[in-house]
């Protein structure tokens, strides 16, 4: 195999080099976080994570990155297909697109949504009220997290070979029938992959949600919002302690992606 | 290639299909057009609404100017920090077996997973006023890390991290044994090797993860906002800038710097997106 054992000085230095810089870059900060909501005990930590706030923020948190999941993950797998299977003029177009959320500012996305929906917006007499509310919260989070499914999903759909649907169709079976028995099983695993990561990035998702929820107590705040507000109110000790609770859910996560993860990159 | 060649002639040979695939087509299309397009277009009228000299009278402000100048130069610098980190632990990851070598390649996928706002609180915990890290950096040597710029890269050093990895070592993964092993027979040091046959191999893959990081930056803002203390002039990023503009209200000032933004995000990952995506999926 290519994978050799360390046998010069220079690759000691190498290796060294690498994991004193992870090391510090990502191992120290998460020692930091622990000691610090740790600082006086567990009692404190448990005592700041189940008051009424901090679990109502959790609460949203939870419902608004779900519900962005399942929207992304359907609408995600149609777009998918469509950019996959079908030729159209102007289809680069669309597929460049879809990178762009990840890469726009929360803060402008938030702000899209004031010009829009706000006091002096756009758009006022709307029957449904989107600025400063749920509604338009969820709008943003499904935007910033809206390229993850579709990015797994793609390059799986590419690399699939059309025999066995071209057999299913010849066989008189349906377009819905070839696509749940022969596609969706090819593609779960990056569907799966897709939607844990949209999950991870809709569960952090600060400045949008700040901007346009307001962050109204107990209305519109999520965990992140809350973390930034006991911050301003000199509550440490509940800013630490629900960084602990996301870090933990990130921890998960992160379980689960390194369950999932292609195994392509040579071992 | 072949991609494109089968789905035209599957799509001839189902016939029965005429309204499920315009349904699907339309669906796509206008979730993308209104979910991504609209806000765009949106924020530049918005930001060009009162006229060009009205932007550019906003956006020339020098607290909003310092703004966007700090953070293209952080985003740069750690963009090119990364470059070099990334793919140096992709290459030790790749070619190596050494103790810790799983614990860190699963950790490399933290900063996807950690939110932003967590990774600002735990830089503050490692390098706040009142931790021994920075009160020894601050008074041997005069450096300040945090409420400053190197905070600032810091943050964004975490969250580029896997960023240029994940582009590199699927590539370093592929990369022909046989062509590195010629040059070692030849003689040639590992340096030159690496130099003359993997880096010509690699390098687009580690452009594209170092402007991607460098695009995801411009806009970062949950942990700027924590480690940067957001001083005027000195360390206020333009994502920070825009925030405490529309908190005041300050509509115009908003407007004309989430423009410029826009635009250098738009140009770097549309430039990446032209060169390399298009070929895959066109």
């Amino acid at each position: 195999m290519r994978e050799k054992p360390v046998n010069t000085f220079w690759a000691w230095v190498l290796i060294g080099i690498v994991l004193l810089y992870a090391g510090l870059l990502l191992i120290a900060p998460i020692v930091a976080v622990i000691g610090g909501a740790f600082e006086k005990g567990i009692q404190p930590f448990i005592e700041a994570i189940t008051a009424p706030d901090a679990l109502l923020s959790l609460r949203l948190t939870f419902l608004l990155a779900i519900s962005a999941a399942v929207i992304n993950t359907v609408l995600g797998i149609i777009v998918s297909w469509v950019l996959v299977r079908h030729q159209f003029p102007g289809k680069w177009f669309f597929n460049a697109l879809v990178d762009l959320p990840f890469v726009v500012s929360p803060v402008i996305v938030g702000y899209v949504m004031i010009v829009l929906f706000g006091r002096t917006g756009w758009f006022q007499n709307l029957p449904i009220q989107l600025a400063f509310s749920v509604p338009g919260m969820l709008i943003v989070t499904v935007f910033v997290s809206l390229p993850f499914v579709i990015r797994e999903v793609m390059p799986v759909l590419a690399s699939l070979r059309q025999e066995q649907e071209e057999a299913a169709y010849t066989l008189g079976a349906s377009p819905w029938t070839t696509f749940s028995r022969i596609v969706f099983p090819a593609i779960r695993h990056g569907i799966i992959y897709g939607v844990i990561l949209t999950l991870a990035r809709a569960l952090g998702e600060f400045g949008a949600v700040a901007v346009i929820g307001g962050a109204i107590e107990g209305a519109t705040e999520t965990a992140t919002v809350y973390i930034y507000r006991a911050l301003l109110d000199r509550n440490n000790i509940g800013a630490y302690s629900m960084a602990i609770v996301l870090g933990l859910i990130a921890v998960g996560i992160l379980v689960i992606m390194n369950r999932l993860r292609p195994n392509e990159r040579g071992h | 290639m072949m991609q494109a060649a089968l789905p035209a002639k599957a799509a001839a040979r189902n016939p029965h299909l005429p309204f499920g695939k315009w349904g699907l087509r339309v669906s796509a299309l206008t979730y993308l057009i209104m979910m991504i397009a609209i806000p765009i277009i949106v924020i530049n009228i918005e930001g060009l609404r009162g006229g060009l000299d009205q932007f550019f009278a906003d956006f020339t402000r020098p607290a909003a100017l310092s703004a966007l100048w700090l953070s293209i130069w952080t985003a740069a610098v750690m963009a090119v920090i990364n470059i070099i980190m990334g793919t140096l632990t992709a290459y030790v990851l790749i070619h190596y077996r050494f103790p810790g070598k799983r614990l860190l390649d699963s950790m490399i996928d933290l900063p996807f997973a950690i939110p932003t706002l967590v990774t600002g609180i735990m830089l503050v915990l490692l390098y706040g006023p009142q931790t021994a890290v920075s009160g020894f950096l601050d008074r041997q040597l005069g450096i300040r890390i945090l409420f400053a710029p190197p905070g600032i890269i810091l943050a964004l050093l975490f969250l580029g991290y896997p960023l240029v990895i994940r582009s590199v070592q699927p590539v370093l993964a592929r990369l022909d044994t046989n062509q590195e092993e010629a040059a070692y027979t030849l003689g040639a040091s590992g340096w030159l090797t690496f130099r003359r046959v993997v880096l010509p191999v690699i390098f687009p893959a580690m452009l594209t993860g170092g402007l991607l990081s460098f695009a995801r930056a411009l806009g970062e803002f949950g942990s700027i906002v924590i480690v940067s203390g957001n001083i005027p002039m000195r360390s206020q990023t333009a994502a920070v800038y825009i925030f405490g503009q529309v908190e005041a209200g300050n509509m115009g000032a908003a407007s004309s710097v989430s423009v410029v933004l826009l635009l250098v995000s738009l140009v770097v990952t549309l430039g990446v997106d032209f060169a390399y995506r298009r070929k895959t999926y066109a």
